[in-house]
Formats: C-alpha cells, sequence, structure tokens
C-alpha cells in the first residue's frame, strides 16, 4: 500500500519538475511547481514528517507559490523567447548533468543498501509537539535569528520594489 | 715610533680640505695641504735619525685586518733602510712639488671654480696612498697603496674633467693600471697558495726553499703589475697621455714617485727573483728594450711635456734594468736621481709653459734664455744630470747599472748606452729647441715665474747637481741585499759617457749650429720618421685588437644580448605573460550568469570526486 | 503494507534536484529560473527528511523548517530585485542582464 501511494506520487512529482522545466510560459511553470510541492508534502506523511508536511502545503505551495503568481501577472511575463546564448552551458551543461546524476546515484548505492524501509508509522518523533520542544530548547539560536531574517526579508523587499519618490 | 703619522698627517690634509676647502681662501687651502706633507717630512726625518743605523727592520703592529682559519693578515708598518730611501723621496720631492703648485696653480678657476682645493686633496691623498704603499709590510698594504695612487693618478690625470682628451686619458690610465693590477692579485694568489701567507717577513723565508717554478711565476706575474705601474713594455701606453693633467702631476706621480713603484716592488721582492732567474732576466729584458723604444719615440716628440713622459718611460727602463741584473741597489740609486732630474724637467717645463701662457709646442718656443733665466740655468742642470755627464747625479746611477749589465748581458750594456746616447740627445734637443735660437710663438710677455716656483727649482738643480755624490745609495743598501760584485771597468764607463757627450753634441748642431737640418733629415727618412713620431702606431694597434673587439664585443654580446635581451626579456616576458595569461582567464567573466552556474556544478562535481577519492569506497 | 526502500526517496531527491539544475541552466527566463532554485530547495528538504527517519531523529525537521523559512524569504526578496530589473531594463531575458562583462 505504501509503495503504491509512495510510486503514484513520486511518479506525479517527477512529471511536474519536468513540466517546471520545459514549458516554455512561466505560469505553466509555476502551476507544475505547486503539483510538485503538494505530491511532496505526502511523501512528508509516508515519512512520518506531519508538521512539515503542513508547513509545506501552507508555506510554500499557499503562500510563496501565490507570491511567484502574482509577480508573474505583474511583470506581463509572456512566453519565452529565446535569445542569447553561452558556450558554457552548450558545451558542459549537458555532460555535467549526467555525470552528476550519475555520481549521486553511487553514492545512494554504496550508502543505503536497502535495508532500512519506510513505512507508515515508523517514525513518530515528527509531531508538532516534537518539533516545537526541539524548536525552543536545542535550536533557540537559530530560531531567532531567522525572525530577524524574515524582518529583514520584509524591509528589503518593500524597499526594492516600492516606487522612487521623484 | 708612531710610524702612523707619516701617511696620516696627508690623509688629514686630504680630509680637511676635500671636504671643507670649498670654504677655505687659497691660503688656507695651503696651510693644510703643504703643512700636512711637511710635517710628514719632518717626521719620516726624525723617525730616521732616531732609528739609525737601521741595520734591522723596525715593524709596527697595528691591528689584524683579515683573520680566516690559518691565514692571519696583519695592518703592519716596517721600515727598513729600502724604505728610508723611498720615505725620504716621497716626502721630500712631494714637499717641493706641493710648493711648487701654489704657483702653478693660482690661476685655476677649474670647471666648478673650486679647482685649487680640490687639487690639494688629492694630492693628499695621493701621498697617503704612497706613503702606505711604502711602509707596507706584506704585500696587501702594499697593494692598498699601489691601488690608491691608481685612483689619485686617475683622479688627478682627469683634472680637468671637462675636456675629453684628461678624462679619456684618466680612464686610459685607470684600466691599463687595472690589467697590470690583476698580473698583481694573481701573485698574491700564487703566493698565498705557496707560503700561506703575504707577509713580507715569512714569504721572503720561505722563498729560498720553494720550487723554482712557483718562484718564477710569481715572479713574472708580478712584473706584470710592475709594468703596469712603471710603464713599461707592453702595458707603457696610458704614461705619455697621462701628460693631460696639470704639471705638478707630471712631476710627481708620473716622475719621481707612483711610477716608481714598480720598482720599489721588484726590488723589494728581491728574495724571490734572486731564486728565479728567468724572471730576474726578464725584468732586464723588459727593462732595457723599453729604454731604447722610448728613447727612440722620444727624440721626435715635439710636445715638451710628451718628450719627457717618454724619457719616464725609457728611464724606468734602466731601473728595470737595474734591479733585472741583480743590482738592486743601483736601481733604487737611479730611482732617486731620477727623481731629482726629472721632477726638475716637469717642473720646469710647467714653468715654461706658464711663461707662455699654455703653450705646450716646442716649435713654438725658442731664444727664452734670457727671458727666463732661473728657468733656463734649472733645467740645464737637470739635463747635465739626465745626460750622464759626470760627476752630476745621473752619471753614478746609470752607470751602476750600465757596469752591472754588462756583467750580466753585454748587450744589455751596448742597447744601454746607445740608449744614453739618445737620452742626451732628445733631452737637449728639447732645451736647446726651447731657450735657445729664435723666439717663434705668438705670447706677448713671457714672464719668469713668481718665487713660489723657482724656489723648488733651485732645491732639485743642486739635489740633481750634488745629491749623485752625496747621497750613495748603493753603500747604504748594501747590507740590505745580496752583494753583487761589480768590477770598475773605466773604459766601460768611458764609453757611455762619451755616448751622453756625443748626444749632446748632436742635439747642438741639429738645433743651434745649422737648425734646418733636423727637418731634412726628417724629410730624407719620411716613412721611418712617420713610423717613430707616430709612437710606431701601438696605440693604434692596441686599440684595432683589444680595445674595439672589448667594446663591440661587450656592446653586441653582453649589453644588447645578455642584458637587454635576456635579463630584462625575462623580466618583461614575466610580466607579458602574466597579461597574456590575464587576458585568457578574462573571457571566464562573461557576465552570463548561466554560464556561471555551469562553473559552480563543475566546480562541485569536481568536489564529489574528490571526496570520493579521498575517502576511498564507502561501506 | 509492504515497505519502501530508503534509498528510493534519495533517489527521488536527486532526480528533482538534477532537474532543479537543468532548469536553472538552460532557462532564459529569470522567472522560471527562480522556480527551478524553488526546486532544488524541495528537493533538498525530501533529502533531510529522509534521513531525519533514517536516524529517527526530529533534527532533520527543523533543517527542513529552516529551509523553508530561508526560501520564503529568498523568494520575497529575489522577487522584488527581478521586478526592480524589469522596471530598468524591461527584459526578463537573463542572457541580457550581463553588465558584469568582462
Amino acid at each position: 500500500m505504501d509503495v503504491i501511494l509512495f510510486l503514484i506520487f513520486a511518479i506525479i512529482a517527477v512529471v511536474c519538475a519536468i513540466n517546471v522545466v520545459v514549458q516554455t510560459h512561466p505560469i505553466s511553470s509555476a502551476i507544475s511547481l505547486v503539483g510538485v510541492m503538494g505530491s511532496l508534502a505526502v511523501l512528508y506523511l509516508l515519512l512520518g514528517a506531519e508538521f512539515i508536511a503542513a508547513a509545506q502545503v501552507i508555506v510554500y505551495a499557499g503562500a510563496v507559490m501565490v507570491l511567484f503568481v502574482f509577480v508573474i501577472m505583474l511583470l506581463n511575463a509572456g512566453a519565452e523567447v529565446r535569445k542569447g546564448r553561452s558556450l558554457m552551458v552548450q558545451l558542459l551543461g549537458v555532460p555535467l548533468l549526467i555525470v552528476f546524476l550519475g555520481l549521486t546515484a553511487y553514492f545512494v548505492r554504496r550508502l543505503f543498501p536497502g535495508d532500512v524501509t519506510v513505512h507508515f508509522g515508523g517514525f513518530t518523533g515528527g509531531t508538532a509537539q516534537a518539533i516545537g520542544r526541539a524548536l525552543f530548547t536545542t535550536y533557540l539560536l537559530p530560531f531567532e535569528i531567522t525572525s530577524i531574517l524574515i524582518l529583514i526579508a520584509i524591509v528589503g523587499a518593500i524597499v526594492l520594489a516600492r516606487k522612487e519618490l521623484d | 715610533m708612531q710610524l702612523w703619522l707619516i701617511p696620516i698627517l696627508p690623509l688629514a690634509g686630504f680630509l680637511i680640505n676635500g671636504l671643507f676647502g670649498r670654504r677655505f681662501s687659497k691660503a688656507v687651502v695651503n696651510v693644510f695641504a703643504i703643512g700636512s706633507v711637511v710635517l710628514a717630512f719632518a717626521w719620516a726625518l726624525k723617525t730616521l735619525v732616531a732609528l739609525a743605523p737601521l741595520n734591522t727592520p723596525y715593524t709596527e703592529h697595528y691591528f689584524t685586518w683579515i683573520q680566516s682559519g690559518t691565514f692571519t693578515l696583519n695592518w703592519d708598518f716596517s721600515v727598513d733602510r729600502l724604505t728610508a730611501v723611498m720615505l725620504m723621496i716621497v716626502t721630500g720631492i712631494g714637499s717641493l712639488i706641493h710648493i711648487y703648485s701654489i704657483g702653478y696653480m693660482a690661476h685655476e678657476h677649474g670647471p666648478n671654480h673650486g679647482g685649487y682645493y680640490r687639487f690639494f686633496a688629492y694630492l693628499n691623498l695621493f701621498m697617503f696612498f704612497m706613503l702606505t704603499l711604502v711602509l707596507g709590510a706584506n704585500y696587501l698594504v702594499l697593494f692598498v697603496g699601489w691601488e690608491g695612487v691608481g685612483l689619485c693618478s686617475y683622479l688627478l690625470i682627469g683634472f680637468y674633467f671637462d675636456k675629453k682628451f684628461a678624462t679619456n686619458a684618466g680612464n686610459k690610465a685607470f684600466i691599463v693600471n687595472r690589467i697590470g693590477d690583476f698580473g698583481f692579485s694573481l701573485a698574491m694568489f700564487y703566493m698565498f697558495r705557496s707560503f700561506g701567507s703575504l707577509d713580507f717577513g715569512t714569504v721572503f723565508k720561505q722563498a729560498p726553499g720553494a720550487p723554482e717554478a712557483v718562484l718564477t711565476t710569481i715572479g713574472l706575474l708580478l712584473l706584470v703589475g710592475a709594468c703596469g705601474k712603471s710603464a713599461q713594455i707592453p702595458l707603457y701606453v696610458w704614461l705619455p697621455d697621462a701628460m693631460a693633467g696639470p704639471t705638478p702631476v707630471s712631476a710627481l706621480i708620473h716622475a719621481a714617485t707612483m711610477v716608481t713603484a714598480g720598482v720599489y716592488m721588484c726590488a723589494r721582492s728581491w728574495p724571490i727573483y734572486t731564486h728565479a732567474p728567468v724572471a730576474l732576466h726578464a725584468i732586464a729584458v723588459i727593462g732595457v728594450v723599453t729604454a731604447f723604444f722610448a728613447a727612440t719615440i722620444g727624440m721626435l716628440q715635439n710636445d715638451i711635456k710628451k718628450v719627457f713622459a717618454y724619457s719616464t718611460v725609457s728611464q724606468l727602463g734602466y731601473m728595470f734594468v737595474g734591479v733585472g741584473v741583480g743590482a738592486f741597489s743601483a736601481g733604487v740609486y737611479h730611482l732617486m736621481t731620477h727623481a731629482f732630474f726629472k721632477a726638475l724637467l716637469f717642473l720646469g717645463s710647467g714653468s715654461v709653459i706658464h711663461a707662455l701662457g699654455g703653450e705646450q709646442d716646442m716649435r713654438r718656443m725658442g731664444g727664452l734664455r734670457e727671458k727666463i733665466p732661473w728657468t733656463f740655468w734649472t733645467m740645464m742642470c737637470a739635463g747635465v744630470a739626465i745626460a750622464g755627464v759626470p760627476p752630476f747625479a745621473g752619471f753614478y746611477s746609470k752607470d751602476a747599472i750600465l757596469l752591472a749589465a754588462n756583467q750580466s748581458a753585454p748587450w744589455i750594456y751596448w742597447v744601454g748606452t746607445i740608449t744614453a746616447g739618445l737620452t742626451a740627445f732628445y733631452v737637449f734637443r728639447a732645451i736647446f729647441m726651447t731657450f735657445f735660437g729664435t723666439y717663434r710663438g705668438e705670447a706677448h710677455h713671457p714672464h719668469e715665474s713668481p718665487p713660489v716656483m723657482l724656489v723648488p727649482l733651485v732645491i732639485l738643480a743642486l739635489l740633481s747637481l750634488v745629491g749623485g755624490y752625496l747621497f750613495k745609495i748603493p753603500e747604504f743598501l748594501a747590507p740590505l741585499f745580496p752583494a753583487l760584485e761589480v768590477h770598475e771597468n773605466f773604459t766601460l764607463m768611458a764609453i757611455s759617457t762619451a755616448a751622453g757627450l756625443l748626444g749632446i753634441l748632436v742635439a747642438y748642431i741639429l738645433y743651434v749650429a745649422s737648425p734646418g737640418t733636423a727637418d731634412s733629415i726628417a724629410g730624407s727618412f719620411k716613412g721611418l720618421y712617420t713610423l717613430v713620431y707616430n709612437k710606431y702606431f701601438v696605440d693604434e694597434v692596441y686599440d684595432a685588437a683589444i680595445v674595439k673587439p672589448v667594446v663591440n664585443g661587450s656592446r653586441t654580446v653582453l649589453w644588447r644580448g645578455a642584458d637587454a635581451g635576456l635579463i630584462d626579456g625575462l623580466v618583461n616576458g614575466a610580466g607579458t605573460a602574466a597579461r597574456g595569461v590575464g587576458s585568457v582567464l578574462r573571457r571566464m567573466q562573461s557576465g552570463n550568469i548561466r554560464s556561471y552556474a555551469t562553473w559552480v556544478l563543475l566546480g562541485s562535481v569536481l568536489l564529489i570526486v574528490f571526496s570520493v577519492m579521498l575517502w576511498g569506497p564507502l561501506q | 503494507m509492504s515497505a519502501i526502500p530508503i534509498s528510493w526517496f534519495l533517489a527521488l531527491s536527486a532526480v528533482l534536484f538534477a532537474l532543479g539544475v537543468a532548469g536553472f541552466l538552460f532557462r532564459r527566463n529569470i522567472v522560471t529560473v527562480f522556480m527551478s532554485i524553488e526546486l532544488m530547495l524541495n528537493a533538498v528538504n525530501l533529502s533531510f527528511i529522509t534521513f531525519s527517519y533514517y536516524f529517527k531523529k526530529v533534527d532533520g525537521h527543523l533543517f527542513a523548517f529552516f529551509v523553508m523559512v530561508v526560501a520564503a524569504a529568498e523568494a520575497a526578496v529575489g522577487l522584488a530585485i527581478i521586478l526592480t530589473v524589469f522596471k530598468n531594463r524591461a527584459t526578463l531575458n537573463i542572457d541580457e542582464v550581463d553588465s558584469m562583462k568582462n
């Protein structure tokens, strides 16, 4: 059962990811990305990360992607025009990618021969309580810093995007 | 005994005049310059009187200069009878010439209006180095003085440094001297290697036991040095050109003192030479050949100073003959008498030049004996002395040498006698052309020199006349050198004296009795005349064979090839290479974000590969 | 009730990451490039959660949490920058933003 669940949502994720890369119009890419995030949220549930799955849907799919869609609408971005080129990318892009994939595959095979398996309920430490506890004890400092980070981001975004006062 | 005072006094004069002379008046400069030399003379005299009878050398040790392994070299001064003679000559004649220079350089403005103090400063520096040379107790201290007098010679020859011919002459003197110095240095190296020391005492003690080949090599190398300093063949070419300097310089350095350093050094090294007969004979041969050679050139010169310059070369040849046949004291004897009359001849010609306002060509002189009588009579004294007319100074010394030469190799005696005749001829030619006949020049008012110039002339004239009789050097130096039995041979003495008188007679005929004869003889032997008049083209040969190849080789190979090409090329090449590499690497900064991303990906892939290789296959 | 080998999750993460890189390298629209970046971040998040399951610790979740926070902040600022660039150059082609050339 878990396998079927995994397979379905994994395939959806991969297909949507390919779509993000392949589509010419940015809005299509954005919608595909929402699909990727959704399927990833299901996979997180499979791994016992309840809080993170919820956060993924709320923050990522619900806020960040909406922001993207707004900006695409603001910019009135059309389909991509194939202008400009780069020698490096043309020569090295694909080979490097293949090499990279091969390396990671190799790593994965060597590190995880297959004894550990995932199933629903295999890990119960991903509750909100557990995360909250860890957040406010071990990871208190990064937590506070990220709050400042968000503040900076807000201020920066406002400053950058406002109209010039002439 | 404070021997060090003798050279230090002139050094003090140099420092004071050199550093502050610009602000001094002429009188103050005189006080320091002449005072230091006269004081040095007085101190030397006092020291010698105190050290009499000086049967053993007296040494003073000052400090250890070099201490390296087993080699120790001290800065020592030592006085023995030979040193005593040299000290008296150097300081005595030096004082006289300093006094003379007050008058001669009085009108000196020089290129920087400071010529007066500079001249005396250099002259004092020269005295310091010459005295160091003479007082040194080992070859290295001698060499310090040797090099120093070469430097002062360069400074003084090129004294009129705004004249190209003067600076060229200074360069020539220094460079040719350097060749001699190279020989001297090699000799010292070999000496150190063979004897382990450069000390006179140590070397001379070990010399009799050393193999003859070693001693001959050292002797010949020392001879090279002496040829450079004392202007013998083949390194004499600088001395005639050195006449570009002021006349007192020619008198002091190039007649009385510096050029005699080579003779002094060879005489000092007699323990080496007496055990290396080949080298000793080489000295004599070079001496006599040079004497004859230079005398022939001197016969035809028209510049009065050049005549005496070649005469100096020739007379130095006599001194070398004296040393080279084993009559060391005779050579030194001639050194002394030559100092008297040659200095007098130069100072007298300086007086003539001064009287005529700078004229040096004898063809434009003549009939001056009534106008400048004191100069005339003193120069006549010098003339009879150098011609070897008995009983004046030159007769004794020249005869001592020629008699000893006859015992060693008769041909040297005959060539020497002929040269004596030539000597008398050219000296009296000069005197007759200058003082007799009618005045052929254009100076308005030839006037006698001031007393400050005449008094040294008179003193030197007296010394030229009676000095040989008064100062019997051979007996004085006899305990020092190995005994050489010289039989008195009146026949030979008569022959050499007659040669001198014959020379005077011929000069009288050619230049006083029938003045045009000389030119007609020159006309009949035109080729030979041209050859000798142009100094046998030796300078031209040297220039073509040695100077030009070296200069051109140095210019093309060393300067353009090695320096500009190789070294500059390397340095500039490094810069160009850096720029080249930079211009290639610059292409990486394309401004294209996607290519930057590719670089990042490349980098991370490489990192992964490296980490895999580092940590090896996992599990 | 069969279980899924954990290496499959990691393989999925790698594939998603590679797709994100591909999008970053080969697309010319700035916004699309940005979305590829988000895709990469998501892939990494999956990897973190997987390892958290593997070690049975909650720390991986915390990492993923922080990644999400930072990604949100970065998205805000980044999109503001894109807006400014568009205002100044009137282009959304990443190849035309090359004033740092040479």
